[in-house]
């Protein structure tokens, strides 16, 4: 982790000159494509700008920005009559963490909830805008969210294991899809996946509510991951759990992202800059007595955490936030 | 205190210096603190709580006298008829010492076996209909669940007349039969079971079907294998209550034909039928004396039947709450 951090900064500035190296060599196709252009020095001045910027962001780290998962187009999401959180924008990207930080009632719960169409569930909830998830808007006339669910999969803020047995609990997801063979492996595969296998191996029959808080949050994200989703949510999946928990939790969240898109609220600023590869800072804009949250900041982790671009960003990063 | 007391503690001093002064004083803090917070301070406190404890061992005394006094009495009263002629002879006019309960005791299983299997899925259905699918925006579903409430404290023999009138007669022209007697009594205490059910089906954390839906279950999925397993304590429980209240019905089931003496084994679809709580009126308000005696140990015998019937429920629904 600490290298992570340390790279961009000790080696951002050379990096940028490094892309300017290697900028010719990107319109040098298009140049082959386009020989009759005249001025070829004009161009590149003018493209290399445009490269720059991918090309930068390609070399943060282990970041991987190129495919996007979800593309999220002046996304707003009320409540009745009341805006809870408007007009964001924000791209998530494949195989990254992305948490969603900010004051409470900033909307990033709201947000999250939003990506695997989980506020049908509240009849008052309206989302205007477009969630694009691969291309296509998750609110688009003949998506079914219970489809949806199925590939973008959430854990709650508290452990939510269902009154059943471990085993049970896993192979439900699995069951609904109509899955009946190899049952055990999948719950095998899916208690590994989520490092509670070695505990839990000895006592699968009994109830999933007899386990510790930490373990019951990992049964949690066991069952999530049995189904095989593409993006996991996670919604302050700490924020009931001590600090051990905590940790274990986190160390699971990291391997994850081998497989998993994930993306996690946290009130916790030092669990995003642990776990995170990309944040969004969030902020509540007051207006005529009604609060409604907005993007403030999107950026790398290491930025937003050493130099974010906004001033309240930085506020609240350095706890100067009300 | 005494120079002897003195003595004593200075005694007894060394023994305690082993804990540092801090510690004790820490401990003697707590315990004043909690000796203040627990104990009554006052003599009207003392007054006043056991005031209220004798109210409430009055009340739970009143319930355990009249409960034991019933059976107690119905034990010494109908002890001469406890044989097994009771349970196995049919009803007699003529032989009041060899007469027994067999007919009314069938009638009886079968009137309460239709109204479990017509309660358990109507009730339970129209539970999970306004809890989970209904809008409750809508004015209808605010009228069936307003008449539901009403229907709870309707009279039983105003179910009589209903049951007369569209099961035995009308629409249903089911004949004075033991299924018209369950559906009337199935109506009677249907309300109850809907209520008791949505309850349940309420009392069901939403951490649990947002955890279900969040898996991309369906809403139908979610209910039933997460929300109605976790609900059926409580189901189970209204169903007990229901069912109770059902065995003890006489006023609708007259009406519905439950005639007085059945001679021969009743079926659940033809023929005449009795039920113990009929058949015990009948002995009663009889002249002679050994009626009098059958009626009261058929008391005893609906206790029995009433305790079989509950405690299959009652183990039903333990077995369901050790899963939780």
């Amino acid at each position: 982790m600490t290298t992570d951090k340390d790279a961009p900064i000790s080696g951002e500035m050379p990096r940028n000159e490094g892309t300017d190296a290697t900028a010719p060599a990107d319109p040098g196709p298009d140049a082959d494509g386009g020989p009759g252009t005249g001025g070829a020095a004009g161009t590149e001045n003018l493209d290399s700008p445009l490269h720059l910027r991918p090309a930068e962001l390609r070399g943060g780290g282990e970041v991987e920005h190129r495919d996007k998962v979800f593309e999220l187009r002046k996304v707003s999401v009320s409540y009745g009559s009341h805006r809870a959180v408007g007009d964001v924008s924000m791209d998530v990207f494949q195989r990254n963490i992305t948490a969603l930080i900010g004051p409470s009632g900033c909307g990033k719960s709201t947000l999250l909830r939003c990506l695997n169409r989980m506020n049908d569930l509240v009849p008052s909830a309206r989302v205007d805008g477009e969630v694009i998830y691969h291309g296509e808007n998750l609110y688009g006339p003949r998506v079914d969210p219970v489809q949806v669910r199925k590939v973008i999969g959430m854990v709650f803020q508290k452990p939510n294991p269902f009154p059943k047995s471990i085993y049970d609990n896993v192979a439900f997801g699995p069951r609904t899809m109509g899955i009946k063979q190899n049952m055990d492996d999948i719950v095998e595969e899916a208690l590994r996946g989520a490092a509670l296998w070695d505990e839990v191996k000895d006592k699968l029959t009994s109830n999933g509510l007899s386990l510790s808080g930490g373990q019951q949050q990992r049964l949690c994200i066991a069952r999530a991951i049995a189904v095989k989703p593409e993006v996991v949510l996670m919604d302050e999946p700490c924020s009931a759990l001590d600090p051990i928990a905590t940790l274990k939790i986190e160390d699971l969240i990291r391997q994850l992202k081998d497989e998993y898109t994930i993306v996690i609220v946290t009130h916790n600023m030092q669990q995003a800059a642990r776990v995170s590869d990309m944040t969004a800072f969030f902020s509540v804009r007051t207006s005529e007595g009604k609060r409604t949250g907005e993007l403030v900041e999107y950026d790398d982790t290491e930025k937003i955490f050493s130099t974010p671009a906004d001033r309240r960003t930085e506020d609240y990063i350095s706890g100067r936030f009300g | 205190m005494t120079t002897g007391e003195t003595q004593k503690i200075r005694e007894d001093r060394p023994r305690e210096r082993r804990t540092t002064e801090r510690t004790r004083l820490a401990v003697a803090g707590a315990r004043a603190a909690g000796q203040g917070l627990y104990t009554p301070r006052s003599a009207k406190h003392r007054v006043t709580n056991t005031l209220f404890s004798a109210v409430l061992f009055l009340g739970l005394g009143t319930a355990l006298v009249a409960l034991t006094a019933i059976i107690g009495w119905a034990l010494v009263e109908g002890w001469p008829r406890l044989d097994a002629n009771l349970f196995l002879a049919g009803p007699s006019t003529i032989n009041p010492e060899e007469a027994g309960f067999r007919t009314a005791i069938i009638g009886t299983v079968y009137v309460i076996g239709g109204v479990i299997a017509l309660i358990v899925p109507l009730g339970v259905g129209a539970a999970i209909y306004l809890e989970e699918f209904a809008d409750r925006e809508r004015w209808y579903n605010r009228f069936i669940e307003l008449n539901i409430q009403n229907l709870a404290g309707v009279p039983s023999i105003v179910f009589g007349i209903l049951g007369l009138a569209f099961i035995v007669r009308g629409l249903g022209n089911f004949g004075f039969v033991a299924a018209a007697g369950s559906m009337t009594l199935a109506l009677l205490v249907l309300p109850t079971v809907i209520l008791a059910s949505r309850e349940a089906i309420r009392a069901v954390p939403s951490s649990v079907r947002n955890g279900s839906l969040a898996l991309g279950a369906t809403l139908w999925q979610t209910v039933w294998r997460n929300v109605l397993p976790a609900a059926a304590p409580g189901i189970l429980t209204g169903v007990i209550l229901g069912v109770a209240r059902a065995i003890g019905e006489a006023a609708p089931l007259l009406l519905v034909g439950a005639v007085t003496f059945v001679v021969y084994d009743p079926s659940f679809f033809e023929g005449g039928y009795s039920v113990l709580p009929v058949q015990i009126y009948n002995y009663a308000k009889r002249p002679q004396e050994e009626f009098h005696v059958m009626a009261i140990a058929g008391v005893l015998v609906m206790l029995v039947v009433l305790m079989l019937i509950n405690s299959f429920a009652i183990w039903l629904r333990n077995r369901y709450e050790k899963k939780w």
